[in-house]
């Protein structure tokens, strides 16, 4: 009787289907988290941002309920429905409905947050006056309280919350000192670095090579919302050299980023970029490359005055043991307002960081096979069987 | 040309639809001259597997003849006869290279919506919905293969089409299922489903070094292939109170050394806690029903092996994860990576170590794939295998 070791069958592979490869004996640099050091995400996610997110909601749905049904939400607390309770109902609905938007858009949401704080203020007010009118049901209104009192503590908790997160690096809302992440001088990931050093110690591994090196820092100013930026991150079974140098002729990026028309290399480090944008339009800017280290990193950003903001950083590291090599983009963008802002959420899609991880599953196909990998889904634009098609293929290869 | 398309849930029918083409360079169209219905077919067929859409072509094991390769392809030309391997796999990532070709990294196009659903992707895989790429089915007339010269093995003319078919799946997945048991002289080792991927885990345990074989069903046709053809020894579960009771009896109190669980996600059993799980399947609260599984668990032996190879899409409850800890239990599974298997098996078959045309009870015509299916998942007419022609 044989064994699965005799059988010649299968090569062995009882370890679940994989044998190690042999270690490369290259020399390496170091990975993107060394060995003894702590992750720290740039996107750092504190507590506030769930109950922030849940009294947006809260606000936005008791607005609606003020503004649909306002007699209904007065019985509620106990009010007799009148055509003033009416009218208060709706205008403080308004202001639900105003300040939920607000914080749900994430945009100066400390600010959203202190408006319901005074907005609480002015309700316990209004609702204090009518539990000592004797028309209206004074156990209900005096529950309102207490349900306004607890709403009124979780806002004000919120609101200092998010406040003390101001200087985030995401959401780029001003800092204590009133500058925004980027803003003339004051390198975010420096200053990031410098604190997560003071407060986990030496070596944390976004400071040192500083998260985006080009930074938007220059003209941060430009941009109104702040910055947004996701980092992605693949594996490639091809040599560090290779992927740099094919890489680092921005003309080959069309190859595997969707969106990305065409890209042509001006000289001077300079290149121009064209991309797909919504009703067969296109958006174009000039880019920059900032820094450029062989077989280790290219940095880009859009020249200032371009119709997109955006910056990005690719790395390049031999992953461990001869396993390839691993390639880490990092992408920084300013989404500018109105029409332009309609054109860059198209461009990374509503989720930025998965159309860059699909492109960067493009870039692993480009670079292993030569061609983008077709299935007879995926060929075409939008839902549809999986079957042969006479129509020609919309994707790129 | 034609193919069998799934049109929703216990809806197949064969329509005519274009012509498959050559779209990236390393791939071929094939001529199919024979093809399979799949137990995991069946998952689809009645509607357990997400992300399928209405005009998918179904059927992932299939061979026939090159009619057209494209300029990536060296090694095959129009006429070779081959037969195709269920998992696409490019050969060149790093998976492919360590021989895990149904975990290539390349060949999945909607790897995205795996992703979010597993957390990672696997690999692409023929007439299998979108989740796993998308491609057109094999239960056609014409079929594309990607990575044509890495995939399909070419086969010796004196072998007939029955003969090798199963290469493309079901051989290899349940050699694959006993060869995670790593059986060593005198195991015994018990088998969950006597479809035919369960009789073929039967033979591959046998194969390599089994004792005894215990093979666990409740279909009476099935039981007997597996005793007669096969050579277990079987249990049928709705003539006992408890398989794993019936195992200790049957292994001197100490459970089998090894446990396949050729069933998968639509395990059938008894009692409440059955009841239980297929109303939570129909209520999409978990996804799979994993009656033999938990069975396989609760019987192996301490320290044993528990193999999976039956079908598992989403999440299941109850999962006794104390026994395995506690027990040292080892569990062992995976889509097979069929690509590794089928040229050592292919030559077992040369040497008449196995013949896995034994499974095959019903051959018919691609235009009668629907009454095909129909029997195959009623368990009507002793349906065990049905092999389509063109």
């Amino acid at each position: 009787m044989e064994t699965s070791q005799q059988s010649g069958v299968g090569t062995g592979l009882t370890d679940g289907g994989f044998t190690k490869r042999k270690a490369s004996a290259v020399p390496r640099a170091l990975p993107f988290v060394p060995a003894g050091e702590h992750y720290r995400p740039l996107n750092v996610r504190r507590g506030g941002d769930g109950l922030a997110n849940f009294l947006g909601w809260f606000s936005l749905g008791l607005g609606i309920s003020q503004l649909v049904a306002p007699d209904g939400v007065a019985r509620l607390i106990g009010l007799r429905p009148t055509e003033r309770t009416r009218s208060t109902m709706r205008g403080i609905g308004m202001r639900e409905v105003a300040s939920g938007v607000g914080i749900l858009s994430q945009k100066r949401q400390a600010d959203w947050l202190w408006a319901r704080v005074a907005g609480d203020t002015m309700d316990l007010g209004l609702l204090g006056r009518s539990a000592t009118n004797d028309r209206n049901e004074r156990e209900r209104t005096t529950a309102a309280i207490f349900a306004v009192a607890g709403v009124f503590a979780l806002d004000l908790f919120a609101a200092t919350q998010v406040g003390k997160r101001s200087g985030s690096l995401v959401q780029g809302q001003p800092d204590d000192n009133g500058r925004r992440p980027g803003a003339g001088g004051g390198d975010n990931f420096e200053e990031y670095a410098k604190n997560s050093r003071a407060n986990g110690g030496p070596g944390n591994y976004r400071g040192e090579e500083g998260g985006i090196n080009t930074g938007l820092r220059n003209d941060a100013g430009k941009t109104k919302s702040g910055l947004r930026m996701t980092t992605n991150t693949i594996t490639v079974n091809k040599g560090v050299e290779e992927i740099y140098d094919f890489w680092r002729n921005f003309e080959n990026l069309p190859r595997f980023m969707r969106h990305l028309q065409s890209v042509k290399v001006l000289g001077n480090g300079r290149s121009k970029w064209v991309a797909n944008a919504p009703a067969g339009t296109t958006v174009e800017w000039e880019a920059e490359t900032t820094e450029d280290r062989p077989s280790e990193l290219i940095s880009w950003r859009s020249l200032p005055g371009s119709q997109v903001h955006n910056a990005g950083t690719v790395r390049f590291r031999s992953a461990p043991g001869g396993r390839g090599t691993e390639v880490r983009v990092d992408l920084e963008y300013a989404p500018p307002a109105g029409k332009l802002g309609a054109m860059v959420a198209m461009l990374f899609r509503e989720e930025p960081g998965q159309q860059v991880h699909d492109d960067l599953r493009n870039f692993k196909q480009v670079m292993e096979l030569g061609e983008i990998v077709l299935s007879d889904a995926s060929a075409h634009k939008g839902m549809h069987p999986a079957q042969p098609s006479n129509k020609p293929v919309e994707m790129k290869l | 040309m034609k193919a069998n398309c799934w049109m929703g849930k216990n809806n197949v029918q064969v329509r005519n639809v274009p012509d498959p083409k050559i779209l990236n360079q390393r791939d071929a169209i094939i001529r199919i001259t024979s093809t399979a219905i799949c137990g995991s077919d069946l998952h689809l067929y009645n509607g357990f597997t997400p992300t399928m859409e209405k005009g998918d072509i179904l059927g992932h094991e299939f061979m026939g003849e090159v009619v057209e390769v494209g300029r990536g392809v060296n090694n095959l030309k129009v006429g070779d006869r081959v037969v195709v391997p269920f998992p696409i796999a490019c050969g060149n990532c790093g998976a492919c290279e360590a021989g895990a070709t149904s975990l290539c990294e390349n060949s999945n196009p909607n790897a995205w919506i795996a992703e979010n659903m597993m957390g990672h992707a696997p690999c692409g895989i023929f007439g299998y919905g979108h989740m796993t790429g998308g491609f057109a089915g094999g239960q056609a007339e014409y079929a594309r293969v990607p990575f044509a010269d890495f995939g399909p093995l070419k086969v010796p003319e004196e072998m007939t089409d029955e003969q090798v078919l199963f290469l493309t799946d079901i051989l290899p997945t349940a050699y694959m299922g006993a060869e995670m048991c790593n059986i060593t002289p005198g195991d015994t080792i018990a088998v969950w489903g006597c479809g035919p991927v369960g009789q073929f885990a039967i033979a591959s345990a046998y194969l390599l070094g089994a004792e005894k074989v215990i093979a666990i069903d409740n279909v009476p046709y099935r039981l007997q292939m597996a005793r007669e053809k096969a050579g277990a020894i079987t249990i049928n579960f709705d003539e006992v109170d408890s398989v794993p009771t019936v195992l200790k009896e049957l292994t001197g109190g100490r459970g089998p050394d090894a446990c396949i669980d050729c069933v998968g996600m639509e395990g059938t059993g008894h009692g409440v806690q059955f009841a239980h799980d297929r109303l939570k399947q129909m209520a999409r609260i978990q996804v799979d029903r994993p009656i033999a599984l938990r069975e396989a668990i609760m019987s192996c032996r301490n320290g044993g092996t528990v193999s999976i190879v039956g079908v598992y899409a989403g999440l299941i409850d109850k999962f006794p994860i104390g026994s395995v800890m506690n027990r040292s239990l080892r569990i062992m599974t995976g889509q097979c990576h069929v690509h590794r298997y089928m040229k050592p098996l292919l030559e077992r078959i040369q040497k008449g170590e196995i013949d896995p045309t034994f499974v095959i009870t019903h051959r018919m015509k691609l235009d009668d794939a629907a009454e095909g299916y129909r029997i195959f998942n009623k368990k009507l007419d002793n349906c065990e295998k049905i092999v389509l022609k063109a």
